[in-house]
């Protein structure tokens, strides 16, 4: 069991957690993800690590309420405990193995899009701590749903985007890339890119040209998450790859995100199904 | 006079029935017909059997407890060579095996062994508490077991039998590895079975501790460096499933068996009302392979409501699937498609299976492991409509443990090497089951757990 020491909203439907796991907080380095089941007869959800504190032993994950598993979740309150806790999963980013000397030479562009906020805030903390400065680019709906901007700005140049102009640059992050990129002139090495799948796409798209190199981590749906089951399948520069133990981050110009899309889909009927029957019965129960 | 009775046939549910529920389909011997079968033993003075049986259990000895009516004699007989005969007398290839050697079996029908084997081994777990609890004198070495399948459990329980504490590390959140997330419940029952033997592995004084994943929550470096154990055990089986490389192979409805079976047992989507993992079987399912894994599959699908289909390269001879799963199987109303290939899988416009496309094969000259190798039919194309395909061809090794520990090598099968006794090329680790064979069989991996053990005692008491 994994007491959740601290519980905060970050959004609508959006909630950070801070959890008492401290073999996964001693392991764990940016990029990695843990896989979480809330309680017994409850699905392992692939979670990615939004921070982690050696000294505290936790780690922070943070979680949108989608399906019928991430509401479960979010429904737990500080003190609760979490069933399992698995992690850290997944290889770390591939910058913390570089050598130092050309790790500072790096000019990193990162693009993060709602949730997926969360986990490329330990990158650029990381970076920053290995003395390199980032410019992240962080995109959402509307201004109320931006997330991590406090904590972000502390470690990186952030820069705001919102579809419907509430806040920063009014547009979609492809649009604010292109603003930097083809307008402003900054020239990047690298670009790391999280977020929706759709976003992932369109921004490995826009950096094409550019012949920016651009790291995606892809949020397949999964079952075990250490390279058992093979769901988390995915079509790398034409070769089949585990997102859990080959990923989760990949050469975004190189991932068919057509067959990624379509196979995050496989359930949803059933997750659908399951959301309906779960919020049926908390009104039959006055819940 | 003794094999002049026909063998006691075993009662089992009806197969139409049990198709439709996960209940056992075995429900093996009562006493009454146990001690019948024991009278057919020959007790020969030299037992095929025994030299047949990968561990050697003393097979005329336990039979001969059984017809004298002192179960806990024969109880205690197969446990000086296995830890788990009741998981064993469920899911070991006898027919390979001791029953395959048995001589009653050249002119008749060999003594069901299995199924003996199994009833001692229940009796065992349901009157455990009558053994009085032998106290251990602890002798103040650690040792980390690195899963909790079969070689695991058999390790650890061994060297908690010597004194040594032993903390088993599980990469899952259920203990039991292949028991608990492969082999199905209507062929191994987790509660009645699995959960009891790893809890007579507790009353050892063993730890466990789930949710650790060896090569990224810990490492064995770490293990032997900083938490002062003095030897680890690797028995971390062989997870990593394999696929065809065939066109169609990412449609959604494609699985691997490990996927299916995982979700169904692990997770327990085979019963909704608990679970919330889903399972999606579709109308129709296609299973590729013929192995064991491959009859579970096939028979947990149908199970969940689906037509259900075996489909294999080879001829029904070379079937590697236990014969008594394949008979199963059949009754149960699966369809067998042999000397069957599929060459890609075929999709609906968004993505979706809607079918197999296969060709005929024909069985020429024995290949290298001495199975005829098949060989396609020019122009014998053909279609199977279906809505999943779940392939079960077999799995190999998780690289983790290996990329992250240093010194330990593997073979070219990604299998880590180790010698009879479990001896690595890393001084302190020691490796069995199908982290060292590659997938093979739960009595295999006890063994290999057990001698580690012998092994394992011997280095700490050395150094």
């Amino acid at each position: 069991m994994f007491k959740i020491v601290e519980k905060r909203k970050l959004a609508e439907n959006i909630y950070e957690m801070k959890v008492a796991a401290e073999r996964v907080a001693r392991a764990a380095l940016p990029g990695q993800f843990v896989i979480v089941r809330v309680s017994e007869g409850g699905e392992r959800v692939p979670l990615t690590i939004a921070d982690y504190d050696v000294e505290a032993g936790t780690v922070t994950i943070v979680t949108q309420t989608i399906g019928l598993s991430t509401r479960k979740i979010c429904a737990l309150e500080q003190g609760d405990y979490l069933a399992d806790f698995a992690g850290p999963l997944g290889r770390p980013s591939e910058f913390v193995h570089m050598p130092l000397e050309e790790l500072r030479a790096m000019k990193y562009l990162f693009v993060a899009g709602g949730v997926g906020t969360a986990p490329v805030y330990p990158q650029v903390k990381w970076l920053k701590e290995h003395g390199v400065e980032c410019d992240v680019i962080i995109g959402a709906k509307s201004s109320n749903m931006l997330i991590y901007i406090d904590e972000m700005s502390k470690v990186g140049n952030v820069h705001i985007a919102t579809d419907d102009g509430s806040a920063g640059y009014h547009g979609l992050v492809t649009g604010l890339a292109k603003q930097l990129v083809e307008v402003e002139g900054r020239k990047f090495d690298e670009c790391v890119c999280i977020g929706p799948m759709i976003m992932m796409k369109f921004l490995t798209m826009t950096t094409k040209p550019w012949n920016l190199k651009t790291t995606v981590s892809l949020n397949a749906l999964m079952v075990d998450g250490t390279g058992m089951c093979g769901a988390c399948r995915v079509s790398v520069g034409g070769k089949t790859l585990f997102t859990c133990v080959d990923g989760p981050e990949f050469d975004g110009h190189a991932v068919d995100f057509d067959e990624a899309i379509r196979r995050q889909s496989m359930y949803r009927n059933q997750e659908r199904t399951a959301v309906d029957n779960h919020e049926h019965k908390c009104k039959c129960y006055g819940e | 006079m003794a094999n002049k009775i026909p063998r006691v046939p075993v009662r089992e549910q009806d197969p139409l029935v049990r198709a439709t529920n996960f209940d056992e389909v075995c429900y093996g011997y009562n006493h009454e017909e146990a001690s019948l079968e024991a009278t057919r033993c020959l007790n020969c003075k030299n037992p095929r059997c025994v030299a047949a049986c990968p561990v050697n259990i003393r097979i005329p000895d336990f039979i001969k407890h059984i017809v004298d009516g002192d179960l806990r004699g024969a109880a205690d007989t197969i446990h000086l060579d296995s830890s788990l005969p009741s998981i064993c007398g469920r899911v070991c290839p006898q027919e390979s095996q001791c029953e395959g050697s048995c001589v009653l079996g050249i002119k008749g029908e060999p003594v069901a062994i299995g199924k003996l084997e199994r009833f001692v081994g229940d009796w065992a777990l349901e009157h455990s508490a009558e053994v009085e609890g032998v106290v251990i004198e602890p002798n103040g070495h650690r040792v980390a077991v690195v899963g909790s399948g079969p070689a695991g459990l058999a390790c650890a329980s061994d060297l908690a039998k010597l004194g040594y504490q032993v903390d088993v590390f599980e990469a899952l959140h259920k203990l039991g590895g292949v028991l608990s997330y492969g082999i199905p419940e209507f062929r191994l029952p987790k509660d009645r079975v699995v959960a009891r033997e790893i809890a007579e592995v507790k009353k050892l004084g063993v730890k466990f501790e789930t949710d650790v994943i060896v090569g990224r929550t810990l490492t064995i470096d770490s293990m032997l460096d900083e938490e002062g154990y003095d030897a680890v055990f690797v028995g971390s089986g062989a997870g990593l499933p394999r696929f065809m490389g065939i066109e169609g192979e990412n449609l959604n409805g494609v699985l691997s068996a490990n996927e299916f079976l995982t979700r169904v047992n692990l997770m327990g989507a085979w019963n909704p009302e608990k679970s919330d993992t889903p399972v999606y079987v579709g109308r129709k399912v296609v299973v590729v392979g013929g192995g064991n894994v491959a009859m579970d599959a096939v028979r947990t699908a149908k199970r969940l409501g689906a037509e259900a289909v075996i489909v294999y390269r080879r001829g029904e001879a070379e079937l590697p699937a236990r014969k008594e799963e394949v008979h199963h199987a059949k009754e149960e109303g699966i369809e067998f498609r042999m000397l069957t290939n599929p060459t890609h899988i075929l999709g609906t416009e968004d993505g979706w299976v809607k079918g197999i496309n296969c060709v005929e094969m024909e069985l020429g000259e024995p290949d290298a492991s001495g199975r005829r190798s098949p060989q396609e039919k020019a122009g014998s194309d053909f279609t199977i409509d279906c809505d999943v395909v779940i392939m079960a061809l077999g799995t190999s090794p998780n690289p983790l443990i290996a990329s992250t520990t240093g010194g330990l090598n593997i073979n070219r099968r990604g299998c880590i090497e180790a010698d009879e006794m479990g001896t690595t090329s890393r001084e302190g680790v020691f490796a069995g089951g199908d982290a060292v064979t590659g997938a093979a069989t739960v009595i295999l991996a006890m063994g290999a757990g057990r001698k580690a053990a012998k092994a394992i005692d011997e280095y700490i008491k050395s150094k």
